[in-house]
C-alpha cells in the first residue's frame, strides 16, 4: 500500500486542510459583522467553539461514524473509533485509493465536519443558550452529520454510486440550510422592540469574512479532488467563476430592485455562488459553473424575499443562502455533470443522462428531511432535559455577549 | 453668560470648528448625539429588508462665552452650518449662573 503514496497530492491535501481550517474564522467574521455588537462575541463564538467540540467528537467516534464500513449503508461502524486504524498509508475508500495519508484524510473531513453545524448558528443568532447550542452541535454532529457523510462518501454508503456531491453541496450546505430552518422555527423569533434598530452592526467585517470564505473555499473545492492534478485545477476554477458571476447578478438584481448595489448583497451573492458550486466543482465545465452563479440569487434572493412573508426569524438567512443555494447546486449538478471533465462521475441531464438529475434530487431531499427532522428531535430532546434552550427576555435585550459569557466586544470607557 | 448648544451636521463641523477659531473662540465640548426633528429618517436596504432609521446622528456643540459674544458666535455657527436641506439643526440659548475652574478656583468671567 506504500506504493501509492503520492508527495503531491498529499502536499496539496495538507494545504487545503489549512485553508478550509479558515473558512471557519471567515465564517465567524462573516456572521458576527451583521449582528448587532450587543451579541458579537457570542455570534463568533457560535462558529468558534465548534472547532473544539466537533474535533475531539472526530477523533472518538465522528470520523468513524462517517467513514468506515458499517453494518448497513445508513451509518459508519466502530473501525476507526480513537482512530483505530488510521495511521500515516494511504488507504481504499470505496474502491478507489486515496493517495495520502489516511490521518491526513481525516484531517481534511475534520474541517468539514467543523464548519457545518456552525453554519447553522447564522440562523439562531441573538437568541440562543451557549450551553444549549454547545449540546446542539454536538448531537447534531453526530446524529446527522455522520450519517449523511456516511451516505454520500462512507464506505459502502446509501448514494455512493447514485448521486454526486464533489465538496459537500449536500452533506454541509442542504443539511446545515434544512436544519437552521428547523432550529430558527422552534427556537422562535427574536424579541424586537417596535422599530428597534437591528441593522449589520460591522459589514466591513462581513466582507473580510467573504474573503477568507472564497479563498478558504479554494481548499473545500478543489481540495476535494485529493490529489494535485488537473481536476484540482478544474474544481477551483468553477468554484471562483460560480462565486463571482453569483456576487454580480446579486449586485445586478439589488441594482433593479432597491437601486443602490449593497456590500451584504455582493457578500451574499457570492457566497451563495460558492454553495451552489460545492457539489459540481469537480463536475461540470466552467460554463456551467458561471451558468450555476448566475441562477443562484435568484434562488437565494427570492427566498430572502419570501421569509418575510412566511415570518420565521431566520436572522442571517442560512436557510435561503446554504438551504436553498444547496438545493439548487444539487440539482445543476444533476443538470450540468460532464464525464468529460471527471470520468469518475457520471454525465448530467444536459449531456442525455436524466437519471443522474433524479439521484441527485432523492439524496437532496434526503439531506433536507434528515437535517429539518434530526434538528426538531434533537431540540426536543435538549429542551425535555434543560426545559429551554432559549435566553431569558432580560438577557436577549442586555445582549449575549455579557449575558453568556461575561465580556464586552467594544469597550468604549477606556 | 450664556450657554450656546447647537445641533449640527456631523458633515460640517469642521467648517464650524475654522469659523470659530476665527472668531478667538477656542473653549467648546462636541458629542456625538442622535435626534429626530423636521428631517424626517432614512430607509436602508439590507438583503433586501427595509429598515428606517428614525433617530439621526448629530453634533452637538456647547459653548459659554460672555454676552456681548453672543450673537457673532450664533451668527458663525448658523452660517457655517447651513446647507439649506431640511436637517441643519437648532441653536439654543440658555443663562448660565455661574463657572468654576476647577484648577484654580476662579470663578464667573474669569473662569470662562
Amino acid at each position: 500500500m506504500q506504493s501509492s503514496f503520492n508527495a503531491a497530492d498529499t502536499a496539496w491535501v495538507l494545504v487545503s486542510t489549512a485553508l478550509v481550517l479558515l473558512m471557519i474564522p471567515g465564517l465567524a467574521l462573516f456572521y458576527a459583522g451583521m449582528t448587532r455588537s450587543k451579541n458579537v462575541l457570542n455570534v463568533l463564538m457560535q462558529s468558534f467553539v465548534s472547532m473544539s467540540v466537533v474535533s475531539v467528537l472526530w477523533f472518538v467516534v465522528g470520523y468513524s461514524l462517517s467513514f468506515s464500513k458499517g453494518s448497513s449503508p445508513f451509518i459508519g461502524g466502530f473501525d476507526y473509533l480513537l482512530l483505530k486504524n488510521v495511521d500515516q498509508a494511504p488507504f481504499v475508500l470505496n474502491g478507489t485509493t486515496i493517495t495520502v495519508p489516511h490521518l491526513l484524510f481525516m484531517a481534511f473531513q475534520l474541517m468539514f465536519a467543523i464548519i457545518t453545524p456552525a453554519l447553522i448558528s447564522g440562523a439562531i443568532v441573538d437568541r440562543m443558550k451557549f450551553s444549549s447550542y454547545v449540546i446542539f452541535i454536538a448531537m447534531w454532529s453526530l446524529l446527522v452529520y455522520a450519517p449523511l457523510a456516511h451516505f454520500v462518501w462512507g464506505e459502502g454508503g446509501l448514494f455512493v454510486g447514485k448521486a454526486l456531491d464533489f465538496a459537500g453541496g449536500t452533506v454541509v450546505h442542504i443539511s446545515s440550510g434544512f436544519s437552521a430552518l428547523a432550529l430558527a422555527l422552534l427556537l422562535g423569533k427574536r424579541k424586537l422592540a417596535h422599530n428597534e434598530d437591528s441593522r449589520p452592526h460591522n459589514l466591513p467585517m462581513t466582507l473580510i469574512g467573504t474573503g477568507l470564505l472564497w479563498f478558504g473555499w479554494f481548499g473545500f473545492n478543489a481540495g476535494s479532488s485529493l490529489a494535485a492534478n488537473g481536476l484540482a485545477a478544474s474544481a477551483l476554477v468553477t468554484t471562483h467563476l460560480a462565486a463571482a458571476t453569483a456576487g454580480l447578478i446579486w449586485l445586478l438584481i439589488e441594482w433593479v430592485t432597491v437601486k443602490k448595489p449593497t456590500a451584504l448583497g455582493f457578500a451574499s451573492g457570492a457566497v451563495a455562488g460558492l454553495v451552489a458550486i460545492t457539489p459540481g466543482a469537480g463536475f461540470v465545465t466552467p460554463l456551467a459553473a458561471i451558468a450555476i452563479g448566475a441562477v443562484v440569487p435568484f434562488v437565494s434572493y427570492g427566498m430572502i424575499k419570501l421569509k418575510s412573508k412566511f415570518g420565521y426569524d431566520d436572522t442571517l438567512d442560512v436557510f435561503a443562502v446554504h438551504g436553498c443555494g444547496g438545493l439548487w447546486g444539487a440539482i445543476a449538478t444533476g443538470i450540468f455533470a460532464n464525464k468529460a471533465v471527471n470520468s469518475a462521475g457520471f454525465n448530467g441531464l444536459i449531456h442525455g443522462n436524466p437519471g443522474l438529475l433524479t439521484g441527485q434530487i432523492t439524496s437532496a431531499l434526503v439531506a433536507a428531511g434528515l437535517g429539518f427532522v434530526g434538528t426538531t428531535v434533537i431540540y426536543y430532546a435538549i429542551k425535555i432535559a434543560t426545559k429551554t434552550l432559549r435566553v431569558t427576555p432580560q438577557d436577549e435585550e442586555a445582549g449575549l455577549d455579557v449575558t453568556q459569557h461575561g465580556e464586552t466586544a467594544y469597550v468604549t470607557e477606556n | 453668560m450664556v450657554k450656546i448648544e447647537a445641533v449640527i451636521r456631523p458633515q460640517r463641523l469642521d467648517e464650524v470648528k475654522t469659523t470659530l477659531d476665527d472668531l478667538g473662540v477656542t473653549g467648546m465640548t462636541v458629542t456625538e448625539v442622535r435626534g429626530s426633528g423636521k428631517q424626517k429618517g432614512y430607509t436602508q436596504h439590507y438583503r433586501g429588508a427595509e429598515y428606517t432609521v428614525n433617530l439621526i446622528q448629530k453634533i452637538k456643540l456647547e459653548i459659554v462665552c460672555e454676552e456681548s459674544m453672543k450673537d457673532a458666535i450664533v451668527n458663525a455657527i448658523a452660517n457655517s452650518a447651513r446647507t439649506g436641506e431640511i436637517g441643519d439643526g437648532k441653536i439654543f440659548v440658555t443663562p448660565v449662573l455661574d463657572v468654576v475652574r476647577i484648577r484654580t478656583e476662579e470663578r464667573g468671567k474669569d473662569a470662562i
